[in-house]
């Protein structure tokens, strides 16, 4: 009834061109990418800063350039390539539709599924923001497309929430093409971002950052005109008296990102504690042929990553659709302990073929620990980490040995040296 | 000179000018906004209510009726989503269940079908309401609405048939001449017309003093509400409605007609007639009232806050009279709940009591009720879509992705009367904005689409205020 | 004496530069080495964008080959802002040789055809 591919990928981004590639190199000759914007390369394209590719390419890049080695390959593989083309339904039996000025609305059958749909920005609601409700209030990804790609400032006088990354690099990019930023607010007592960007994008430009605040208020009529900014106690709750209030045309917004999986969360797939599907060690989510990676599985922060991801991803499914369902059909789960935020891939075949990388973050700074690997109880493999953020993805290996003999579920967690139980 | 001049253009303005077009009459409409519909007819909880709630007898109660019967009609013509998905009024407390026979009472006296619903029934009809409900009035009438378009399309059809619309134009002045009134405008514009409706909101009373001592005034009452994200599982069906108090009918759980959920409003009042700022205290409470009566409600997904005005008034009736001896000027006032069903039957009432006291009201023969059907591809089958992408390929590319909002509709609504000028009235015409990424991948693009459409720079493009461009400087000039 | 973050690796040691160059608070020689030099002669990496005077509206993001003196972001900045570029355009096309004197280039880092 509808036409039938091998492999559609979704989000011609890092991850899907990864994924691409590696599952062409693995053998399977049709694939389709599905990319909604006019270029491959997703949000690299508006990443203009560089720190991409030390691991991948040995090399300091910039996204567009990291984002263009991707494409070129990519393309020179004669992979079937859909721009401006949106996909807008997934069925669980891998009917992916889309739509598109030039095919118009499409189903397409596919074997094997690959999401690659990155993720989005919290907005003001989704921390109820308090105060009215102006124009000025942005997300730092929304800047970010506005002055890299457009060439436009959306404010001169910036007060920005939240110290992640995003808002850091963007409080020196908007400070370097004329803005004037004030204040960085951060609501935890340490920041979020590398402190790489910590040092280069506010203390070069002496852009002070308030620790434990956030803002209380927001004051303006047709646009922002004040911002203030309050101290909060340990539950992160407003101490009254602490106000600082900035004059100011722009609230910059980088609060956090969220997978986009809408696709598949409605038709059932299991989401796990990133609010990215629950994978296991091929990528593969709870619908069988149905692989995922990159951000919309887990927000990273590092791209290098993400193409390492999108491979373990392009191979799992390439194994899939050569070999059928991989593995023993039984899988033991992966649990995040102790100042764990969560754990990918959270579920494990039974019987690996091969040594897995698990991906962790922490959920509080910590110094001086162990990463305990554990199962019913039994240490099965330990490794010291002088220093632990949550900022910094970590990776773990677990050798398949390790991972096959073990009975029941498997637990990483942190343990402050000489803390041991 | 105008026949009419209507002064605000909300759902009363817009229903009442589309109404006066069936006359031959000219009509013209001011608003202070650079959009129809802009403040209280745009955040509210979209409601079609049943009747049952207001006292028999008053304004309210009658126009809320007739009103409401007028919704099915009303939105076909105007082609707005609609729903009579019905209410139920949920009872905690067994002392509540006699609160519940009351209100039965007063719903046959103002000649409205309900019916008082078991706790099983409740349950049943409802499973995810408190296991706590003691049992529920029903209301079968009640619906929800799409306020923004109901609005937009009721002015678009109104301009149609040849009414004409001023936005940005704030009334300073009136001055009452022999048979006619002269209307100045902030930017130094007169309009003369022979009868003058004041729909003005939150400023009737305001605008009516222009003319005339009035013993009523505007007290605005802030109402806060939560947007939530489209939820798969299903949430409610129906409009949950807490009891009544004399606050008013109380924080809401609704499913709205683009599939969203709405909670609230609060309550509460406030001086200053700009303050739509919400705060943590009073979202809480929001929260805590509405999880009795819907447990589960999941908060997380909330994509939005806003808040909305009501036009209460000193009198607590709608006031629709006009001052002693001054038979062609109209003040239309305290406007709140239920105003919005009420509208198309105010409308109406205003035209037969007041108008055709000063005009001979004859047919105009040309007036069409309908607006040029509006094209939705997600209501399409594939072939259907396809056909209309190969006809015009613009349905085929989206342009909002949380939507799934194409850019042939949103060049349509440019290409129509009523057409939106800024981000905020595309976004409301269109949804392109209101999804969960609230506008961060799309908003580049429809300023786009409006600076390309209008032939403005981009620098130009306004979110909605006259202060309120989206960017303020183009880098990297080409001096 | 300086203080500064060291970025060499994640566990940001706050280090102390004296007069002599003497750096302590380093728990590795990384850090040693960055002390040195950001107490002597800061450089940073700057990453823009420039317009391309042949192509309606479009920008092409750049960056400077070497890293620059820190004192010298803002007067860089100004020459970027000054660049005219022309299409084609391929990643690491010189759009601005030696910039200001600082043995360092205004580089591209995106394909413009």
């Amino acid at each position: 009834m509808f036409e039938e591919r091998e492999l559609i990928i979704i989000g011609g981004g890092s991850a899907g061109m990864a994924a691409a590639i590696q599952a062409f190199e693995d053998g399977v000759k049709d694939i389709v990418i599905i990319e909604k914007d006019a270029v491959l390369g997703g949000i690299l394209n508006q990443c203009i800063h560089n720190g991409f590719g030390l691991i991948e390419f040995k090399e300091e890049l910039t996204g567009p350039e990291y984002a263009t080695k991707f494409a070129e390959h990519t393309r020179s593989l004669g992979i079937d390539i859909k721009l401006e083309s949106t996909v807008l339904k997934v069925t669980r039996d891998l009917v992916v539709t889309y739509s598109s000025k030039e095919e118009g609305f499409i189903s397409l059958k596919a074997k094997a599924i690959i999401l690659a749909s990155g993720c989005y920005e919290r907005n003001a609601g989704a921390i109820q923001l308090p105060g009215s409700r102006p124009s000025g209030i942005v997300t730092a990804g929304l800047a970010q497309k506005y002055l890299n790609i457009d060439g436009y400032l959306l404010g001169k006088r910036v007060v920005i929430l939240g110290s992640g990354d995003i808002g850091l690099i963007m409080a020196r990019r908007m400070t370097l093409e004329g803005a004037k930023v004030l204040a960085v607010a951060e609501l935890m007592p340490y920041s979020n971002g590398l402190n790489r960007n910590i040092v280069q994008c506010l203390q070069d430009f002496d852009i002070p950052l308030y620790l434990s605040h956030t803002v209380s208020n927001v004051e303006g009529h047709g646009r922002v005109e004040k911002v203030t900014i309050s101290k909060v106690d340990q539950n992160y709750q407003i101490i009254p008296e602490t106000e600082i209030v900035f004059d100011c045309d722009t609230l910059l917004l980088s609060i956090g990102l969220v997978p986009n999986v809408n696709l598949i969360s409605n038709i059932g797939v299991k989401i796990g504690a990133t609010k990215g599907a629950i994978v296991n060690e091929q990528m593969e989510t709870s619908i069988p042929g149905i692989f995922t990676c990159g951000n919309c599985l887990h927000v990273h922060d590092l791209v290098d990553f993400v193409s390492a991801e999108g491979r373990n991803a392009g191979h799992g499914a390439a194994m899939y659709l050569q070999k059928g369902q991989i593995g023993s059909g039984h899988a033991h789960k992966v649990i995040a302990g102790d100042n764990v935020s969560y754990v990918i891939p959270s579920r494990l075949d039974k019987d690996l073929k091969e040594d897995v990388m698990l991906k962790f973050r922490v959920q509080k700074p910590q110094d001086n620990s162990f990463v305990i690997c554990e199962s019913k109880g039994k240490v099965l493999k330990k490794i010291y980490k002088a220093n632990l953020i949550p900022s910094e993805m970590e990776t773990f290996k677990l050798p398949k040995d390790i991972a096959n003999s073990i009975k029941g579920d498997i637990s990483i967690r942190i343990e402050k040296r000489g803390e041991g139980k | 000179m105008f026949d009419i001049l209507i002064i605000g253009a909300g759902i009363v303005g817009s229903l009442l000018a589309r109404e006066l077009k069936r006359y031959k009459l000219s009509v013209a409409v001011l608003d202070k906004e650079n959009d129809v519909g802009n403040v209280t007819s745009m955040a509210n909880s979209a409601i079609v209510h049943s009747g049952y709630d207001p006292v028999p007898g008053t304004l309210k109660a009658q126009m809320n009726v007739l009103g409401n019967k007028m919704f099915d009609q009303l939105t076909k013509d105007l082609d707005v989503s609609f729903g009579r998905v019905g209410s139920l009024t949920i009872a905690i407390y067994d002392e509540q269940l006699l609160v519940l026979e009351n209100l039965a009472k007063r719903a046959k006296e103002n000649g409205v079908e309900v019916k008082i619903l078991t706790r099983e029934e409740v349950l049943k009809m409802e499973p995810n309401i408190t296991k706590e409900a003691k049992g529920a009035l029903l209301a079968p009438t009640a619906g929800i609405i799409d306020p923004f378009n109901l609005c937009v399309h009721a002015m678009e059809n109104a301009l149609d048939n040849g009414a004409e619309l001023f936005l940005g134009e704030e009334v300073v002045a009136i001055e009452r001449k022999d048979n006619h009134f002269v209307i100045k405008s902030a930017k130094g514009h007169a309009f003369e017309a022979k009868m003058v409706i004041n729909a003005a909101g939150l400023y009737s009373d305001k605008i009516a003093e222009l003319v005339s001592p009035i013993d009523w005034k505007i007290m605005p009452r802030k109402g806060q509400y939560f947007v939530l994200d489209h939820y798969k599982s299903g949430l409610v069906k129906h409009v949950i409605f807490p009891l009544p108090s004399e606050k008013g009918k109380g924080i809401l759980v609704t499913m709205t007609t683009s599939g969203n959920y709405l909670v609230g409003p609060s309550s509460e009042f406030v001086e200053d007639r700009e303050d739509f700022s919400c705060d943590v205290s009073t979202l809480r409470q929001i929260k805590d009232s509405a999880m009795l009566m819907v447990p589960g409600i999941p908060f997380h997904q909330t994509i939005r806050c806003f808040a909305g005005l009501r036009s209460s008034s000193s009198r607590n009736d709608f006031i629709i009279e006009t001052p002693e001896n001054i038979p062609n000027f109209v003040n239309v006032g305290g406007i709140e709940s239920p105003g919005f069903v009420s509208a198309p039957a105010i409308a109406e009432y205003i035209v037969e009591k007041f108008v055709s006291k000063i005009f001979k009201l004859e047919k105009n023969k040309d007036f069409n009720p309908k607006v040029r059907k509006y094209i939705n591809p997600k209501a399409l089958n594939a072939r259907d879509r396809n056909l209309l992408i190969k006809e015009n390929p613009d349905y085929g590319k989206i342009i909002c992705n949380c939507e799934s909002v194409t850019y042939g509709e949103v060049r349509d609504v440019l290409n129509r009367n009523c057409a939106p000028h800024t981000i905020k009235a595309m976004k409301k015409r269109v949804r392109a904005g209101f999804g969960k990424c609230q506008g961060t991948f799309c908003q580049p693009l429809i300023v786009k689409e409006i600076a390309d459409f209008y032939k403005i720079s981009p620098l130009d493009v306004l979110y909605d205020k006259d202060d309120s461009n989206i960017l303020l400087e183009e880098l990297k000039d080409l001096k | 004496m300086k203080q500064f973050i060291c970025i060499a690796c994640p566990r940001g040691c706050h280090l102390k530069v004296d007069e002599n160059l003497n750096v302590t608070g380093n728990l590795c020689p990384k850090g040693e080495i960055y002390g040195k030099a950001e107490a002597t002669n800061p450089v940073r990496t700057i990453t823009s964008t420039a317009r391309v005077v042949n192509r309606d509206k479009v920008l092409v993001t750049v960056k400077t080959s070497v890293p620059i003196p820190k004192g010298m972001m803002s007067e860089v900045m100004k020459e970027i802002n000054k660049l005219r570029a022309n299409a084609p355009i391929k990643i690491g096309d010189i759009l601005l040789k030696n910039v200001l004197g600082l043995d360092s280039d205004i580089v591209a880092t995106k394909n413009i055809e």
